[in-house]
């Protein structure tokens, strides 16, 4: 890397490295982002031109229905698009990054299947619905978060490999639960509980929003400080802790932000397949970085979501296709084409 | 069976063979008819086709018994080859596209049908299984290179797509489709007979019979490849031979049985825990810890609820789950 590639920002004390080519490309995710919003408030039943949008965002909106179409229904559901797939985006770096391993995502380390755990109990056992799946899921989540990490504490620390073992077989268990839930359960809750675990962004309203966005402004900036820590620590526990790095507490807080995150962002709109996978892997092979990029990773996630989420609404199928269902096929395909392309 | 084992693992080995041999025995006795051990006993030594309850012992619990110990040995013997090709602990046979096309295949043919029919949907199972199988190895460009990364990738994003095909299948299909292919997809061995067993008997017997074979180069090939090719193993031969291995073995299991993730995963592992990384007394050991599990599981689904079993891709997770969280907690974590 050589030194005109990156410069640094100083302020008093506090430094920040950039890497030019990791600037110009968050810079086009956001623009990216920007411009889907656009159009992801303007396209429905009702097309609204940008002008419209504009008065109404700046509060004079050109009549009440615009209003409330744009304030009450498609302005939430893009907040979340783009939250969930930037908290997703931001909680894959940060478990990849741990774990040390590419396949180490949320998914992987049964975080998402407690989220579901949590979910289908509530919709199944208690045949409950709306805003309350979303505490049930996030309870979840943190739940099984908790369950997984003290069990892999020992003696004091928590290895990484151990981590991931255990999240994998609590993972196991929870699955087994889901899908016990889902064989047993009556067929007219099961179905709308297997429509929560195909992901969607559909009627969202600032119920969802809220908790997300909080979340997200909140964590962001501890979590992008305790990036770098983090980068030392993918050489071995045994070298960052030489090197002044508190290995243990770096491990605990960066993992619970992460996980919190990622509960929130299911709880939001149910299982949201690739995501927390592909957005760091892309980000990183995008922008060269040596360690996990959080931000790129996060606009990057918030990006992919927000196409799918442009997909589902243009598709020309009067299928039912649900935001999770889409990533997983644009993700795939994308990564398919890496392939093939020899680009990976 | 390796030659040089220590008395410990031999004890442990000895186990875990009297286990199985006794789960499999008691999973004759118990069903959600109770039939007296008398009549079980009969029907096993002079079979009376005009007794239902020996009707009963002789074409489902026989058969299902038997099942479970292959779908096991196979699943155990699949995950083994797959973390060395992989190079990865945390691979899934499954991993290969394999349980990802056998789900597609068999959803499309449930929502073609209507109904799941077990005979037919084998065939649609293996069929599958192996597309997904060719699939992945030409996305991963397994004609030029051997990349375990790129393999991994390849599986992981074919299986994502294939998943969400069927999601999207299930969601928008009527009812009853989603009604029986949420029994399918949890794994079960509820209501297979002989015509399901015989053919993947034959299926996993050959895989089986090839994993051994590809003991010693596979031994070669944890090593690294150029260690490996330097020690006289041709990698790319080893590397494809491997792959077909689990397609077969994993792609039967699935057929069969339908998608049991845990097993492939969890009885390698604790395979290589017992007895270490050469193949040779890995792969029976993980075949024989992957029959246990599985046909423990499902004599624990069937004694739980008799009524209406649970079923066994479920009940081996329960199991196998926290004792791997156990065995993660106390063994020497160590990598592949």
């Amino acid at each position: 890397m050589s030194a005109s590639s990156r410069f640094v920002l100083r302020w008093g004390r506090w430094s920040l490295v950039c890497e030019r080519r990791s600037l110009w490309l968050n810079v086009t995710f956001f623009a990216l982002i920007l411009l889907g919003s656009t159009v992801s408030l303007m396209l429905g039943r009702m097309q609204i031109g940008a002008d419209a949008i504009w008065q109404t965002l700046n509060g004079q909106a050109p009549t009440r229905a615009i209003e409330h179409i744009l304030i009450d229904i498609r302005l939430p559901r893009l907040l979340v698009t783009i939250g969930a797939g930037a908290a997703l985006g931001a909680s894959g770096a940060v478990f990849q990054s741990i774990s040390r391993n590419p396949l180490g995502s949320p998914d992987v380390i049964g975080f998402t299947a407690g989220a579901a755990t949590g979910a289908l109990i509530w919709i199944i056992v208690f045949g409950g619905s709306g805003a309350n799946v979303v505490l049930a899921s996030l309870m979840g989540a943190l739940l099984t978060g908790g369950v997984v990490y003290f069990l892999a504490r020992k003696d004091g620390h928590v290895s990484a490999y151990r981590l991931v073992l255990t999240g994998i077989g609590i993972g196991a268990v929870l699955h087994a639960i889901n899908a016990l839930l889902l064989v047993k359960g009556h067929i007219d809750l099961a179905i709308s509980a297997n429509l929560w675990l195909a992901g969607s962004v559909d009627g969202r309203d600032w119920g969802h929003v809220w908790p997300l966005w909080l979340g997200l402004t909140v964590l962001i900036g501890p979590m992008l400080i305790g990036m770098r820590p983090l980068g030392w620590m993918e050489m071995g526990d045994d070298l960052a802790g030489p090197l002044g790095v508190p290995v243990e507490q770096v491990r605990r807080w960066m993992l619970l932000a992460a996980l919190v995150l990622a509960g929130l962002a299911t709880s939001a709109t149910g299982p949201i397949a690739f995501v927390a996978l592909a957005a760091p892997q892309l980000a990183r092979r995008l922008t060269r970085a040596p360690t996990q990029p959080l931000i790129g990773a996060a606009l990057f996630g918030a990006c992919l979501l927000l196409g799918a989420d442009l997909l589902t609404r243009i598709a020309p199928f009067d299928w039912t296709m649900p935001i999770g269902q889409v990533t997983g096929i644009i993700g795939g395909l994308y990564l398919s084409w890496l392939l093939l392309g020899n680009r990976l | 069976m390796a030659p040089n084992l220590s008395p410990t693992q031999r004890l442990l080995l000895g186990g875990a063979i009297l286990f199985v041999v006794a789960t499999s025995f008691l999973g004759l006795f118990i069903g959600p008819r109770t039939i007296p051990i008398e009549t079980t006993f009969a029907a096993l030594r002079n079979f009376d086709a005009s007794d239902s309850a020996h009707l009963l012992v002789r074409e489902q619990r026989l058969p299902r018994v038997f099942l479970g110990l292959i779908v096991g040995g196979a699943l155990g013997a699949a995950g083994g080859v797959m973390q060395t090709l992989t190079r990865n602990p945390l691979a899934d046979p499954g991993l290969l596209g394999v349980s990802a096309g056998a789900t597609l295949a068999i959803v499309c043919l449930i929502a073609a049908t209507g109904q799941i029919n077990i005979g037919a949907s084998l065939w649609a199972g293996v069929c599958g299984a192996g597309l997904g199988g060719i699939a992945v190895f030409l996305l991963a460009g397994m004609t030029q290179a051997h990349d375990p990364v790129r393999l991994v990738l390849a599986g992981a994003a074919l299986s994502i797509v294939l998943m969400t095909l069927t999601r999207v299948i299930t969601v928008n299909a009527e009812a009853q489709v989603f009604d029986q292919f949420r029994h399918w997809a949890v794994g079960s061995l509820q209501g297979r007979s002989w015509s399901v067993l015989w053919p993947s008997l034959w299926l996993t017997f050959v895989g089986g019979l090839a994993a051994f074979a590809l003991s010693r180069p596979l031994d070669a090939l944890a090593l690294g490849q150029e260690f490996g090719h330097s020690l006289g193993a041709d990698p790319r031969r080893v590397w494809f031979a491997a792959a077909i291995v689990i397609v077969v073995l994993c792609g039967t299991a699935t057929a069969a049985a339908g998608p049991i993730s845990f097993v492939g995963l969890a009885a390698p592992h604790l395979a290589r825990h017992i007895a270490g990384s050469a193949h040779r007394a890995l792969l029976p050991l993980s075949m024989l810890i992957g029959a246990a599990l599985v046909s423990i599981a499902d004599l624990l689904g069937r004694i739980i609820e008799p009524a209406s079993p649970i079923d066994v891709g479920i009940m081996s997770a329960l199991i196998g789950g926290p004792v791997f969280v156990v065995l993660a907690r106390r063994l020497r974590t160590s990598g592949l």
